[in-house]
């Protein structure tokens, strides 16, 4: 078969695998970033609470998390959340190991790993806005949830734009080790293909192309949601 | 809590340290070798170059180093044609093939951070040197080096913290770094949290050691922007 053959869509070609496979790594890095984006919530609220104790976990968990290699965190959160389940559910009564999906632990250890660095991006974003229009919605007599909802949301959300992007980028790319809980994205679908037909070189090289094509896509994406998100705004440069 | 077995766990994971260390050192040197080719192709105002040095950035940073090193690792060994050629001697080890592709992907992240410490220094600068005539070589070392030195030097702190963890993934090219070593005790004991644990703490502790040694860095190189003492 033909370099270019194994990539088709007919019998014995590997193209269908391979885009599937690339929406399974869209899928579960997009959930990664969604769990991140709690968690970095999370986190940033804590730290900007100006509590002692809250600031200091959100502080710990930045830090902690930025401090581990990504892959060391896939295993741990693969093996630690599988180990919690089979406790569980040893407990009611079932017997045996119990594996959480790897679906599930992949996208949440990527949203744990995506959230220290989101947490960071929100807290810019927040101290970016100018406390006149904090201080001006408190005046006209909101609540604190309608505070939240129309004031703070809508532009930490525009000011992390930026970030975020970024994010979604790292989030693309880690993703790929989830590959070694044998989740079936694009990695783990090109080592298939690379170990079934022979042609390592081939199929790596084709996965890289397909990251390479979601990259530059979803980045063009999150540019045209900047460009929308910062209508109307005026800008230093540009 | 098994004290015997965190000490001999712990003194295991640390025997894989100066593989982790060297790989680590040795691709962030070439990495940064390469990075500054990279970068002089970048600003040269020579088409062909530039456009050479924007994909390279393009492919390294938009894909996954893990899938990067599978095509250095086992692409390029199953074609006959490096196989015959002088590079096996070179690629046939999977040292040597860690190192090459992590190097390749820090030089894109490295590259990017240089050309940026290159566009924060101010032209008056430049034009002030030239005005004294200075030689270009002359303004390179004494006017635009420190300059960019200082600004970048925050990035790369953070990028040399993050090929440390990087280096976690060439426990999936077969050598033994402390990651792979805390996953064999991990399989051997059956023993979940621990080993990984363990491991963890010595890359944060090494991570932290480079933060730190950066930050004072940092704080030595930029005397004037310290309050002054009153």
């Amino acid at each position: 078969m033909g370099d270019l053959a194994i990539f088709g869509f007919g019998p014995g070609g590997w193209g269908l695998a391979l885009l599937e496979g690339a929406l399974m790594t869209l899928l579960v890095s997009a959930c990664g970033l969604l769990i991140g984006g709690a968690i970095g919530g999370l986190v940033a609220w804590a730290r900007l609470s100006g509590k002692l104790i809250a600031g200091g976990v959100g502080q710990a968990y930045a830090a902690l998390f930025r401090g581990l290699p990504e892959l060391l965190i896939v295993y741990f959160v693969y093996f630690g959340s599988s180990a919690l389940l089979t406790g569980a559910a040893n407990a009611l009564g079932h017997e045996g190991f119990v594996g959480v999906p790897s679906f599930a632990a992949g996208a949440l250890a990527v949203g744990v790993i995506s959230g220290a660095y989101q947490a960071e991006v929100f807290r810019a974003a927040y101290l970016a806005m100018s406390r006149g229009e904090l201080e001006a919605a408190v005046s006209v007599g909101m609540n604190r949830a309608l505070l939240f909802r129309r004031i703070i949301a809508p532009q930490v959300l525009r000011f992390a734009l930026p970030g975020l992007g970024n994010l979604w980028q790292v989030a693309l790319k880690d993703s790929s080790l989830i590959s070694v809980t044998g989740l079936t994205e694009l990695m783990r679908i090109s080592q298939v293909g690379a170990g079934s037909t022979h042609r390592p070189f081939a199929f790596y090289l084709g996965g890289a192309a397909l990251y390479l094509v979601m990259t530059i896509a979803t980045t063009r994406f999150f540019d045209v949601a900047e460009a929308r998100a910062t209508r109307g705004m005026r800008r230093a440069t540009g | 809590m098994d004290f015997d077995f965190i000490s001999k766990t712990f003194v295991r994971l640390l025997a894989a340290l100066p593989l982790t260390l060297s790989v680590w050192f040795l691709s962030v040197v070439l990495g940064a070798l390469i990075a500054a080719g990279v970068t002089w192709m970048r600003v040269s105002g020579v088409k062909p170059l530039e456009w050479f040095a924007r994909v390279y950035v393009l492919v390294f940073r938009g894909t996954p180093l893990l899938i990067q090193l599978f095509v250095v690792y086992y692409g390029l060994a199953s074609l006959p044609a490096v196989r015959a050629s002088f590079a096996w001697g070179f690629l046939r080890d999977a040292f040597n093939c860690a190192v090459l592709a992590l190097a390749l992907c820090t030089a894109a992240y490295q590259a990017e951070i240089f050309r940026g410490a290159l566009l924060a220094v101010p032209h008056g600068q430049v034009e002030a040197a030239r005005a004294c005539g200075m030689s270009r070589l002359l303004m390179f070392r004494r006017i635009i080096f420190p300059i960019a030195l200082r600004h970048g030097l925050p990035a790369y702190s953070t990028e040399m913290i993050s090929m440390v963890k990087s280096t976690a993934l060439v426990s999936l090219v077969t050598l033994w770094d402390v990651m792979s070593i805390a996953l064999k005790i991990r399989n051997d004991t059956l023993v979940t949290y621990l080993p990984l644990i363990l491991a963890g703490a010595i890359y944060f502790v090494f991570n932290y050691i480079i933060g730190a040694g950066f930050l004072a860095l940092e704080r030595r190189l930029s005397p004037h922007l310290r309050p002054r003492p009153s």
